[in-house]
């Protein structure tokens, strides 16, 4: 996957869990944690588990801070598929 | 001055329904709903669920989306969509809102439970099994899905409600004891509206079907699903599970009348207790007590119910042993009627006794006993005088509906509801 598909299927997963932004348009540097309860934020990490098999050890999850975050410590993991 | 202050109490003792929100298999509102009994509509249809198979279901069809947001949808249960829904219809027919009209915190959610958990453990367990097991699968919403105060607190967050709630588990009883906790939390003052009733969401999950099934309780073999619930029949042969909920608006009297409030009648009379002798099978003699402790709360004599609310299920035992309890009460009560409303909208299983006492309010206005459906053949057994078969009867007056619920362990909850007279 190439970065703007990467950030697609970003978009895509935090869509389905939160329905009030649009997160297409959101900006590549702002925080997300103003839009993610804790729960949304499981749901996420349980959606990249579900859809590609990607385990995100609590240790990580401050690297999905941002959306560019999530694109950087995505992007080695979905690079092959 | 003393007069004064008597009737005052008197009416701060008086608790009266002020709204309705429920949904049934056959109606998503009191109106539809009570339009569909009369008319012999049946909300009973074909279901074919997981592991199980083809079977008969009662299925509501409201929209989640009036009283929710997608995600609260998408995050909660389904048994808490039903109370949010059923809530928010019941605080509309009101004319009511929490924070314009009431404080929040001085409201309070009181809903009766069969059973909670099922649904979604089983769901879960099927996810995993997706997944070779991996346990990493299971969802983080299980824990609050499953609490026992779930759906009652899914009113709460979805209302702003920030008085007492909680949930009932009383089995089959429980839509009637859930609106007991709500009269007894207005008289002890705890609140100043008690949003009170049941839910069910059982056809959800296979589990309650199959061990129905393995009882030899559930439903099976009808020409169709509209007649798959037949309480009374000679060829009744069980349950038809179903989901649904009915939530009433209570206040005590002085509250209601202060706002100008209508009612639709008033809670004079409940008992409840516990047969102390079998895990599933009911006891006439308990249950012919508990009926007549309910009446001697409420004041009133046998002689003087409008209508007796059956709980019968369809089962052949059961059904056999209600009218042998209703025998033992009402057997000289030339003018008390008796009727069924699970013919229609199957077991409501939670929500069954708030459900049915709903579907028989509207006639304290209209004088109209609903009649039991799918009854071809009158199990001896379950002769009774007055019994309503066939259509609809139109009585000369109208007072007093006494209504049944009974459950598993032998818990058995009576409520009386008297026609509003100021």
């Amino acid at each position: 996957m190439t970065r703007d598909e990467i950030h697609q299927a970003v978009v895509d997963i935090l869509s389905d869990i939160v329905d009030d932004v649009d997160w297409a348009s959101f900006g590549l540097e702002d925080n997300l944690k103003g839009k993610l309860e804790s729960m949304d934020f499981l749901d996420v990490i349980m959606e990249l588990r579900k859809l590609y098999g990607i385990e995100v050890p609590e240790a990580d999850y401050g690297h999905f801070a941002t959306m560019k975050g999530c694109i950087d410590y995505l992007e080695p993991h979905l690079a092959s598929k | 001055m003393i007069f004064k202050i008597l009737m005052g109490k008197e009416e701060h003792q008086r608790i009266v329904i002020t709204g309705v929100g429920l949904t049934a298999p056959n109606g998503n509102n009191l109106q539809e709903f009570r339009a569909n009994v009369l008319a012999g509509v049946s909300g009973v249809r074909d279901y074919d669920i997981r592991y199980f198979g083809p079977t008969y279901a009662g299925l509501c069809d409201f929209d989640a989306l009036k009283h929710q947001k997608r995600k609260e949808v998408r995050t909660g249960t389904r048994a808490g969509s039903i109370a949010c829904y059923c809530a928010g219809e019941a605080l509309a027919d009101a004319g009511l809102a929490v924070g314009r009209d009431v404080s929040p915190d001085r409201v309070g959610v009181f809903l009766g439970l069969t059973e909670h958990g099922n649904v979604e453990t089983e769901e879960q367990i099927y996810e995993i099994s997706q997944h070779e097991y991996k346990v990493s699968y299971w969802s983080h919403y299980h824990n609050p899905r499953t609490v026992a105060n779930s759906p009652a607190g899914a009113v709460t967050v979805n209302l702003g409600v920030t008085g007492p709630h909680y949930c009932i588990g009383a089995a089959c009883a429980a839509g009637n004891l859930g609106c007991v906790n709500g009269v007894q939390q207005l008289l002890l003052d705890e609140v100043d509206l008690a949003l009170a009733g049941g839910v069910s969401e059982s056809p959800r999950t296979f589990g309650i079907f199959a061990a129905f099934k393995a009882e030899n309780s559930l439903a099976h073999d009808a020409a169709s699903a509209a007649t798959a619930s037949r309480p009374f029949d000679a060829a009744r042969n069980g349950i038809v599970i179903s989901e649904g909920g009915a939530i009433f608006v209570l206040e005590r009297l002085d509250h209601a009348r202060s706002r100008g409030a209508k009612i639709y009648g008033e809670i004079v009379g409940y008992h409840y207790n516990s047969d102390a002798t079998d895990m599933a099978l009911p006891n006439a003699e308990r249950q012919s007590q508990c009926m007549r402790r309910a009446l001697a709360r409420a004041g009133l004599k046998p002689q003087e119910v409008s209508l007796v609310n059956t709980h019968a299920t369809g089962t052949v035992l059961g059904d056999a042993i209600e009218c042998e309890a209703i025998r033992e009460v009402f057997q000289d009560c030339p003018d008390t009627f008796i009727n069924n409303t699970k013919g229609f909208i199957g077991h409501c299983m939670g929500a069954a006794g708030a459900l049915e006492l709903a579907a028989n309010l509207p006639s304290f206005d209209d004088r109209l006993v609903h009649h039991c459906l799918n009854v071809q053949s009158l199990d001896e057994r379950c002769q009774l005088p007055n019994l309503v078969l066939d259509s609809p009867k139109k009585v000369d007056n109208f007072e007093v509906i006494l209504n049944n619920s009974f459950g598993m362990y032998g818990i058995n909850c009576v409520l009386i509801v008297k026609k509003y007279h100021a």
